[in-house]
């Protein structure tokens, strides 16, 4: 019983989050609903016994990720409110609902033939996390040391593009310091 | 009353089209981004359940692998947006159409 109530609110809190993040004219507001929606899925993930999961949902999604978005919306002009495309809006809707039908088929065709077969078993008497770690070190290490490398990647990819004249401090420059600074630019990029 | 696999599958199945309508119509790069995230983790909800479902721990390692994507796809195209951004002043998605093809 516990399970289905909590089911059911998740799925109600997670969908209208997720509305909101995709409709909302204000970043600011969509950035706050995709974070509770972010938090609303990883309680998914422990009603379903992936407690591990369910932990690094937390720790990376609504830690990491929405931390750099919210750094990211420094840059960027939030306040002015969202322009959206100016198409019928019907057609996006009776697409997304076809597309998404049509994935749903291709991934129940394996389940409705009912030949899935087990290759990991849950083990018993441990604990998720110790499942998780013996599967991914033993047959998934490979890929695990792959996607080590592509975050590194990733992480010096993030710095050497974000990171352009952050050597020039903008505070401890002088008006006409700035002002120079940015004529140039304004030059150098057309 | 009892919550079965299908119940995960049709939620999962409601969040990627509530993905797909973000990114059909948003114009601003950002918010695309937020889509995106949408989409994966839709898919990362069918994963896990279908892990619980089946007693088979592939699901749940596939899903953390998509964590992992989605971790670093943030952090090269945040980097790419503000390189952007200081560029042309703007993240609209029209600014992008400068190749005319």
């Amino acid at each position: 019983m516990f399970e289905v109530i909590s089911f059911y609110l998740f799925s109600f809190l997670t969908i209208a989050m997720f509305w909101i993040a995709v409709t909302s004219s204000q970043a600011l507001h969509a950035l706050s609903a995709l974070a509770a929606g972010m938090i609303f899925i990883s309680g998914f993930f422990f009603i379903l016994d992936a407690d591990f999961l369910g932990a690094i949902q937390i720790v990376v999604y609504s830690g990491a990720v929405l931390v750099l978005y919210s750094f990211g919306m420094m840059f960027f002009d939030t306040t002015r409110d969202i322009v959206e495309r100016e198409v019928n809006t019907l057609i996006p809707s009776v697409l997304s609902v076809l597309s998404a039908v049509m994935v749903v088929l291709i991934f129940m065709a394996p389940i409705v033939g009912d030949n899935i077969i087990s290759h990991y078993p849950v083990i018993e008497g441990a604990g998720n996390a110790q499942q998780v770690g013996m599967v991914l070190f033993t047959k998934y290490l490979i890929p695990f040391e792959v996607a080590a490398i592509m975050l590194l990647v990733a992480m010096i990819a993030g710095i050497v593009l974000a990171g352009k004249k952050m050597d020039k401090s903008l505070t401890l420059m002088r008006d006409e310091e700035i002002e120079i600074m940015h004529e140039r630019d304004r030059k150098a990029g057309l | 009353m009892e919550i079965t696999l299908t119940h995960y599958l049709v939620l999962s199945t409601i969040l990627f089209s509530i993905g797909l309508v973000g990114i059909m119509r948003r114009k601003n790069l950002l918010m695309l981004f937020f889509a995106t995230e949408i989409l994966l983790n839709a898919v990362n909800v069918g994963l896990a359940a279908i892990s619980h479902y089946y007693n088979d721990l592939t699901g749940q390692l596939f899903a953390f692998f998509i964590i992992a994507i989605a971790a670093s796809e943030i952090a090269v195209g945040l980097g790419l947006l503000i390189v952007w951004y200081k560029r042309t002043g703007s993240i609209d998605l029209d600014t992008l159409t400068s190749m005319k093809g």
